[in-house]
């Protein structure tokens, strides 16, 4: 499994190796009906492409788009997605759950 | 993260060694813990339990908040006997996402022809073993009815604290094999862990409904270990 080209921290190690810059994001907390488990990963390079998973789908966009900005200033970031507040929320997860991920620059 | 680390990490998952990441996320500092690595006290406990588990975890210590991300191998599936049950389990469990061999040291039963895709060893368990060891990742089917092949591979996966062993046969039979296992010297509660009669009690009667029965039953027994602190 984890030789799968797929599989995400393998892409990180791969795309570092390559010269590209890659930040790791990671579901570390999750609450009530969460689509992908605590630990999962979600790897992202400086140009926005990306290998892995941190929610059905549902948040990805986001998370890419906070990756990119850890990339250029190199501090880690803590997200949080939910549905807690229904007027409060842009980017959620269907499911109704809250997730709390991540995001580090790798080296 | 250091890059080293990510290369040590993907090294170590590799070769099916388990192995965590514990990440402060107060300054973002991270290091590798390997079983039996000595941690601070306060973190033994939810260590040891990640790795019972298989679960990651976030932790509040003293303020400081850690992220514990527990990487195990993928579960195996060994099953002793290359008959019909096994002929359908093998095909289930790869694709349930096991990673299965099948043991058997009759070849007129271990033929590739009838194991198409699998990976079978027509040798005795207990040489098999020798050369690639059951760990608590991995479960055992012993599914051949015959106590020279089955009882040497149910005593190593006692032995090895595999999360799963089951075996085939009726309480009479069974009845039989525990006296066997006690008199070869193993002790009563390793015994007990035993599944049999094999299989989670669906009436299943053919033997592929037999084999959805072993199957599920090694996943409830993969997904609700219980976790034994040291």
């Amino acid at each position: 499994m984890s030789s799968n080209l797929h599989d995400p921290l393998n892409a990180a190690e791969r795309w570092k190796g390559e010269g590209r810059d890659v930040a790791i994001a990671t579901v570390i907390e999750t609450w009530g009906s969460a689509p992908r488990q605590v630990g999962s990963h979600l790897v992202i390079d400086g140009d926005g492409n990306f290998e892995g998973s941190v929610s059905g789908g549902c948040v990805e966009g986001a998370v890419v788009t906070e990756a990119v900005e850890v990339i250029g200033h190199g501090k880690a970031r803590i997200l949080e997605f939910g549905v807690a507040d229904e007027t409060a929320w842009q980017v959620g997860l269907s499911c109704g759950g809250t997730i709390r991920i991540y995001v580090e620059r790798l080296g | 993260m250091d890059p080293h680390l990510l290369k040590e990490l993907n090294v170590a998952r590799t070769s099916r060694n388990a192995v965590l990441m514990l990440t402060d996320l107060n300054d973002g500092g991270s290091r590798l813990i390997r079983p039996g690595d000595v941690v601070a006290e306060d973190l033994a406990g939810p260590v040891s339990r990640a790795f019972q588990t298989g679960k990651s975890a976030t932790v509040e210590m003293g303020g400081r908040t850690y992220f514990l991300n527990v990487h195990v191998p993928a579960a195996r599936l060994v099953i002793i006997g290359a008959v019909h049950i096994s002929q359908a389990l093998a095909p289930m469990a790869t694709m349930a996402g096991f990673d299965v061999r099948v043991i058997d040291p009759r070849s007129a039963f271990a033929t590739a022809e009838r194991f198409v895709g699998v990976d079978l060893v027509a040798d005795w368990p207990a040489d098999d073993l020798s050369r690639q060891p059951l760990d608590a990742y991995t479960g055992l089917a012993a599914v051949t009815h015959d106590p020279k092949i089955d009882d040497d591979a149910l005593a190593a996966a006692l032995e090895a604290g595999c999360f799963y062993v089951g075996a085939l046969g009726s309480r009479k039979t069974h009845a039989k094999r525990v006296d066997r296992l006690l008199a070869s010297g193993i002790d009563q509660q390793a015994v007990e862990r035993i599944s049999a009669p094999i299989g989670l009690d669906i009436g299943a009667a053919s033997p592929s409904e037999i084999a959805v029965a072993i199957l599920a039953e090694l996943i409830a027994h993969l997904r609700t270990r219980e976790v034994a602190l040291p």
